[in-house]
């Protein structure tokens, strides 16, 4: 009861200093749209980057998107093209080993440590006896995530130099680059309006220091007649203000519109969870692991881009690693227990859309090609994860009113683009222009 | 041009009583006895001090609940199967079989709860198609009144200390009775055996409710395979074979694949039925003659005379006999008869036409395994009980207390103590579990192992699709641990598969347990055919020799839904109309209607039907088509320990019943006489009446058909100042061009038997509730498929000129006593120019750019404005919270308890009270289908996306999917049906359904039938 009453009033104030309000309201919007701009790299998907090819002399363009996803989707927890993570370095794997050597460890390394393979008993010893896991993948697969290793290579000197910064400015590429001006165009409006503000107030303190001034000189000379002295003496009747019925009428309406505007703003938000940041059983740190460590979020969220659930992961998924590293951190040893009791983590959950809604993620992830952020918002900086989007209708629907159908190589939409361009070339093909924005397209 | 038969919807409709007329205007009642349960006098009036406190109290709780957000947790797996993803379905292969039906069916799991049931097309003898009691088994599974844990003498009791008590029972026990409903499964068959050894003195005896010992005992010992779709006339003596009768799915495929008509195959078979009550087989025979049970023998007789001769003159003297039995004659290999009788001596005869006729559709040497019940050697054992002279009795799944003629008996022993040791090993403490000292309750079948060979030659597996979820066990495992085996029964049936299975074996199980079927027989071999029991002269003599019996004879029939009881406290069968009488929750007393109009009864009057000194109270229902002479009762009613939802409905018919001819009749000779109380019957059908306009179903005569495809079908036309025109060619509204689908639905009404599974199998797919015995009755019911039944009637048009219009229009409302009768699906028809997506003053019922008319509940406000506005009546509305009203505690609990809701479909909204609800072509299922096609980045294929209908459908009849791919069967069949069959239901009104249906083809060439 206490917030809902006393939540309208602070706003109030804040509403009825308007000028104040407004430079508040812009530094906000411009803290919150950095981030969101900001680096992506973290959540690649399967179909990302092709780009990443362009350079690269060895392999068709294809197979290295394909080896990227392969990479990011199995190796790159423990592996980095040109650093040791936990894992060794694998760029320049092709003139270490040879490509029969590498796909049977791939798929079975204890079997060729087992088998006194004498590289593969070095690499074992080397690496602390640690075993690295069995990968189901087919000869053509990991012949694409070498390539894939291949075209990094090239790389090097770029990919230290992000390597090197930390946190918020790891991915600052082409894009973040683009977002970040905008963002210093922002700031600088800010600044220049702070200024202007303080002009005007020493402006006015001047004045009326002035005015002042003016009026005790005024009043020591005797030469001066009783209409000019009337002027002097006029005192400022506040009460006149206050009992003058135009003001009285002006303050009242403002503050009932004031009321009212608070009250529709208060009632729309009603059940909306918009920056909710729960407490979490296991103090997890998306920043460390998706930010820092750079993990591909389908790592964990193992079913985010074959099915409507996203999947937070089971205990088992944080074993791969962790039966290794930190294994004394105090966090950890939450998860042990969870094993050791046979006790499921109960995680607080923090996206609640309502039973009447359907929503799929493999429908965006997978079909769409919407990066994780879009929605979820600067995840790889979030030590604790927030509600970062609404996620109510109008947010779903403006999305589907605005973005363009990822419809490029998808032979379910060949002929639909076809007839859209034919009948209306000029307006881009939406969601919502395929029947994105129908009722039973998530009510049924 | 077409006759054009009148059709009526049930005899209220026929007699166009005030009452009819009145629910016909009014689709919603006017009195809502929402206030039931106030009790106060003034109850339409809300007190204004009512009013205000609501008010209050509801700001209130409104202000509070928006102060608070409930914490919601997420809890992820411990360990991840690898299989399982959450959101993703998993398909396993499994088996139905409830001691009468045998079913191959896909197990749909989400996150490793079964949800719902399909048919397995792998298998080749059902083929995909799903009886209804199988769609709605999966309900059984998480049924509360399933007992929880082992129990002696009712309390709850150790495992082991029930193992070793058992054990030690059974030492000194001396004649073990083992007794069941038929066993189709081998490696249980060897199971039984190797008890049998540990315990000497074992028997296993075998009985079923709805019995086939005659057909066994004229056959020597096994049921001949019969293949419907080999057969081009085929006679029928009651054997209710779409229904009830043996493996009714299969006989629906085989059967309906000999009546598909087109134009380039204008043949059909010729169905003839003489039965007793109004079968769902003999409503889709082209000839139904009703007759008496006594009459039967003779019926049989004197086809027999005419097939193979040599037998005394038949009594029987309908010309119509004379006709089957010439048309038999002239089909030879290619005729068939079979006969639904317990009677040994008609079936030896009807085995003897078969042989003489050479018909292919028999098959003796392949025999089916679904019935091995011995009446005889059942009786004995319960003689032998009632006698004390059985030292242990172990019931596995069978019922026989509440389900056999002489089930009270049996009590009586059983509660003397004539038996020392009593085990019960049914899924609960049921009339016979409850009276047995030990229960040890088996695993429902989703949860088992299992294997089965419904027909020799041909096996299926069953394997488990959750863990179980009480303290039970599965009985193989239990008779192998009290015979001393401690191998677990999946071990035992992996090792008799051994002998199964050639090649590397752990493949080839991989593949019978991935695909639930395989080829190949499993030991213990099956019986071989022994000599019949009878030859045709005994068979004749026994004929000629029966007991003509006086007054009424009483014919007990068993139900599509309920069957023989064993389900009685699923709510999804006790809800699904009989597809005949549309009768749900309970049995009733069928009439002919010249016998009520005599007795001056009327439907709903309760009548006390006596046989043999014992009697049953049961309400009449009228039904037309029912022999003169004659009344018909469902068995499978009146439980008393099912579980709140089966206990008390109806009445139990079962002890009425006595043995003839070491065989149970289900014919016996009644009197009956009125109570002077009523009871009405919740029956679904006369509720929703379409408006009166023609023509809603259609029908034509072979001869049409064959004469001229494009004249079998009525199609209405406009008066346009062009002349007359198609109503579509007359439009207010500007068309839409579907771009990407555009979902549509055929029904072929040739291929529709009417079954009920596509309503059953709606009802699971989409968490439609159920309403119990009251809002049946308040026409509530929330089935978003209906069956609508059409009885015709004898009279047409064409007798306009002969008897003028006023008489002919008379005659039309004549009773038919033996009417033909159509079946129809309907559901929401999606029209193009949907009339009520113009009055939703809300838009929550709008149309999609696929073609759908989409129903979004969040929206909708509860006007009915649209239902109002609907032609089709196919519109439902939520009068009640169904999963939180306690009034609905009983009948729909399944949405009330964590263990209930796990059967409901997690992609699909459980509507709320206030919201209208209706068929939206499963729009989930379109949903998914083409989600997947998009990741594959390809058009989605035909065939992909079915309606969960379509799916369950045993023949067909009702094909689903793109009319925008033209080689999308669906647009092919319309195409090729186009100005011929295909038609929609009230064309003229321009609403432009995307269901379209074609019409039925009767193989009749004269008019006597329909005209």
């Amino acid at each position: 009861m206490d917030s809902i009453r006393l939540r309208p009033l602070s706003r109030l104030f804040l509403a009825l200093s308007l000028f104040f309000a407004s430079v508040g309201s812009s530094f906000a919007q411009g803290t919150a749209t950095d981030p969101s701009k900001a680096g992506v790299a973290p959540g690649a998907t399967a179909a990302a980057a092709p780009a990443a090819a362009a350079g690269a002399p060895a392999g068709d363009a294809a197979a290295i998107a394909a080896g990227d996803a392969l990479f990011k989707g199995n190796c790159a927890q423990c592996h980095a093209v040109n650093d040791v993570v936990v894992g060794p370095a694998l760029g320049g794997i092709t003139k270490r080993r040879p490509m029969s050597w590498i796909i049977p460890w791939v798929k079975n390394s204890s079997k060729l440590v087992a088998s006194g393979d004498e590289y593969a008993v070095k690499l074992f010893n080397q690496y602390q006896k640690q075993q690295m896991p069995s990968f189901q993948l087919s000869d053509a697969e990991i012949t694409s995530i070498v390539a894939y290793i291949t075209s990094e290579e090239g790389k090097q000197g770029q990919k230290t130099d992000l390597n090197a910064k930390s946190g918020d400015q790891a991915a600052v590429d082409g894009t973040a680059a683009a977002a970040g001006d905008e963002a210093g165009s922002s700031k600088t409006m800010n600044v220049l309006l702070i200024v202007l503000v303080v002009v005007l107030i020493v402006l006015v303190v001047t004045l009326v220091i002035i005015a002042n001034i003016m009026k005790d000189v005024l009043r020591g000379r005797k030469d001066i007649d009783g209409r000019d002295l009337e002027v002097i003496d006029q005192r400022f009747d506040f009460a006149k203000i206050y009992k003058s019925t135009a003001v009285r009428g002006i303050v009242g309406t403002v503050f009932v519109l004031a009321v009212l505007y608070e009250t529709i703003q208060g009632a729309m938000g009603v059940g909306l969870q918009q920056g909710y940041q729960p407490t979490q059983p296991i103090a997890f740190s998306h920043k460390l692991h998706a930010g820092e460590n750079q993990i591909n979020c389908a790592y964990c969220h193992t079913s985010v881009y074959k099915s409507k659930s996203a999947n937070i992961p089971s205990p088992n998924i944080c074993m791969n690693c962790h039966s290794q590293i930190k294994t004394e951190s105090p966090e950890i040893k939450k998860i042990y227990r969870a094993i050791e009791r046979k006790q499921p983590i109960q995680w607080v959950r923090i996206h609640n859309l309502p039973d009447l809604a359907y929503f799929n993620h493999s429908q965006h992830t997978q079909v769409g090609g919407i990066e994780c952020q879009t929605c979820h918002g600067p995840i790889q900086n979030m030590d604790v994860v927030y509600q970062y989007s609404a996620l109510t209708m109008g947010w779903c629907i403006n999305c589907h009113r605005e973005t363009p159908l990822n419809t490029k190589g998808n032979g379910y939409y060949d002929n639909l683009v076809k007839l859209h361009d034919s009948e209306n070339g000029a307006v881009p093909f939406t969601v919502s222009s395929n029947g994105g924005t129908e009722c039973s397209k998530c009510h049924y | 041009m077409q006759e054009s038969p009148k059709y009526w919807k049930g005899i209220e409709e026929l007699e166009n009583s005030p009452e009819f007329v009145k629910n016909a205007l009014t689709e919603f009642a006017d009195f809502l006895p929402v206030k039931e349960s106030h009790g106060t006098s003034d109850a339409t009036v809300a007190p204004r001090r009512d009013f205000l406190k609501l008010m209050g109290f509801g700001l209130a709780a409104a202000t509070l609940a928006s102060c608070e957000t409930p914490i919601k947790k997420a809890i992820p797996y411990l360990n991840k199967p690898e299989e399982v993803d959450p959101g993703i379905a998993n398909f396993y292969a499994s088996t139905f079989f409830n001691g009468q039906d045998y079913n191959s069916v896909l197990v749909k799991t989400r996150e490793g709860r079964p949800i719902k049931l399909e048919g397995n097309p792998e298998s080749p003898i059902t083929r995909g198609g799903l009886s209804a009691r199988a769609q709605a088994s999966v309900l059984s599974l998480y049924d509360g009144a399933r007992l929880q844990h082992f129990a002696k003498k009712g309390a709850k009791i150790d495992k082991d200390q029930l193992d070793q008590e058992v054990r030690n029972a059974l030492a000194g026990a001396g004649r073990v009775a083992i007794v069941s409903h038929t066993i189709i499964s081998p490696s249980t068959k060897k199971v039984i055996a190797e008890f049998a050894g540990r315990f000497a003195g074992t028997e296993h005896v075998m009985y079923d409710v709805n019995s086939a010992s005659g057909l066994l005992r004229a056959n020597g010992g096994v049921i001949p395979a019969y293949d419907f779709s080999k057969a081009d006339i085929i006679v029928s003596f009651g054997a209710d074979f779409l229904g009830t009768w043996l493996s009714p799915v299969e006989f629906a495929r085989q059967y309906v694949t000999n009546r598909k008509v087109s134009s380039e195959k204008r043949s059909m078979s010729r169905h003839y039925q003489f039965e007793t009550n109004m079968s769902l087989t003999g409503s889709n025979a082209d000839v139904r003659v009703p007759l008496k049970p006594s009459e039967l023998g003779e019926a049989v007789l004197a086809v027999y005379n005419s097939v193979v001769g040599g037998g005394s003159a038949s009594s029987y003297t309908d010309k119509r006999i004379q006709t089957a039995a010439a048309d038999l004659a002239k089909a030879g290999s290619r005729g068939l008869v079979v006969s639904g009788s317990n009677d040994p001596a008609i079936q030896t005869l009807v085995a003897a036409i078969n042989q003489k006729l050479a018909s292919a559709a028999v098959d003796v040497a392949n025999p089916s395994m679904i019935r091995q019940g011995d009446d005889a050697k059942m009786s004995n054992l319960l003689k032998a009980i009632s006698a004390g002279q059985v030292g242990a009795v172990i019931f596995y799944n069978a019922n026989p207390v509440f389900d056999h003629p002489m089930g009270a008996d049996l009590a009586a022993a059983l509660k003397a103590g004539k038996v020392r040791t009593t085990i019960s090993l049914n899924d609960r403490l049921d009339e016979t579990g409850e009276l047995c000292t030990y229960a040890a309750p088996d695993h429902h079948f989703l949860e088992s192992w299992n294997d089965y060979e419904p027909k020799r030659g041909y096996l299926s597996l069953a394997q488990p699709v959750i863990t179980p979820l009480f303290a039970t066990r599965q009985a193989q495992d239990s008779l192998l641990t009290w015979a001393g085996n401690p191998t677990t029964y999946y071990n035992y049936l992996r090792t008799q598969w051994k002998g199964v299975l050639g090649g590397d074996f752990n493949k080839a199980w991989d593949k019978a347990v991935h695909d639930g079927v395989a080829m190949g027989s499993a030991a213990p071999a099956a019986p071989a055919q022994t000599a019949a029991a009878l030859d045709a002269n005994a068979a004749i003599s026994a004929i000629k020799s029966a007991p003509k019996p006086s007054g009424i004879e009483l014919a007990v029939y068993e139900k599509i839904g309920v069957g023989n009881g064993a389900d009685a406290n699923n709510p999804w069968l006790q809800e699904l109309p009989d597809p005949v009488t549309k009768a749900t929750w309970g049995n009733y007393v069928t009439v002919p209607r010249a016998y009520a109009v005599a007795q001056k009864w009327e439907q709903g009057d309760v009548v006390k039907v006596t046989v043999n000194g014992k009697s049953v109270e049961l309400p009449i229902l009228i039904q037309p088509g029912q022999a003169a002479g004659t009344i018909g009762i469902a068995l499978g009613y009146g439980r008393t320990k099912a579980g709140k939802v089966g206990n008390d409905l109806g009445q139990n018919v079962l002890p009425l019943l006595t043995m003839r001819n070491d065989a149970i009749s289900y014919v016996a000779s009644a009197t009956l006489a009125a109570t002077g109380t009523q009871e009405p019957i919740a029956q679904t059908q006369t509720h929703h009446t379409i408006m009166d306009r023609k023509p809603v179903v259609q029908e034509a005569t072979l001869a049409q058909y064959i004469k001229d495809p494009k004249e079998v079908t009525e199609y209405e036309k406009i008066s346009t100042p062009d002349g007359l025109q198609k109503p579509n060619k007359v439009s207010l509204w500007q068309d839409y061009e579907y771009k990407n689908h555009h979902w549509g639905m055929a029904i072929d009404l040739n291929s529709c038997i009417g079954c009920g599974s596509c309503v059953v199998g709606c009802q699971a797919e989409n968490n439609v509730a159920v309403v119990g015995k009251q809002e049946v009755i308040n026409r509530r019911e929330m089935h978003w498929m209906r069956i609508d039944r059409y009885y015709s009637s004898d009279a047409h048009k064409s007798d306009f000129e002969t008897k003028g219009k006023l008489d002919t229009y008379a005659a039309m409302e004549d009773p038919s006593e033996n009417p033909s009768v159509i079946f129809q699906p309907m559901m929401c028809q999606h029209c193009n120019h949907a009339p009520c997506e113009t009055v939703c003053p809300v838009l929550a019922t709008t149309h999609s750019s696929e073609g759908l008319n989409q129903m979004t509940y969040n929206r909708c406000v509860g006007t009915r404005y649209c239902a109002n506005n609907c032609p089709y009546k196919v519109r439902r509305f939520n009068w009640f919270s169904y999963y939180t009203n306690e009034k609905f505690e009983t009948v729909n609990g399944h949405m009330f308890t964590d263990l209930g809701r796990m059967v409901l479909n997690p992609d699909v909204t459980v509507r709320a009270r206030g919201v209208m609800e209706k068929c939206s072509l499963c729009v989930q299922r379109i949903q998914l289908g083409k989600l997947e096609a998009k990741k594959q980045k390809r058009r989605p294929k035909d065939g992909e996306i079915v309606s969960a209908c379509a799916q369950s459908c045993p023949t067909q009849a009702i094909v689903f999917g793109d009319m925008r791919d033209p080689e999308s069967r669906i647009s092919q069949l319309l195409r090729r049906e186009d100005g011929e069959r295909a038609f929609h239901v009230l064309d003229a009104i321009n609403v432009q359904p995307n269901i379209t249906y074609l019409t039925k083809i009767r193989n009749t060439e004269t008019s006597e039938f329909n005209a």
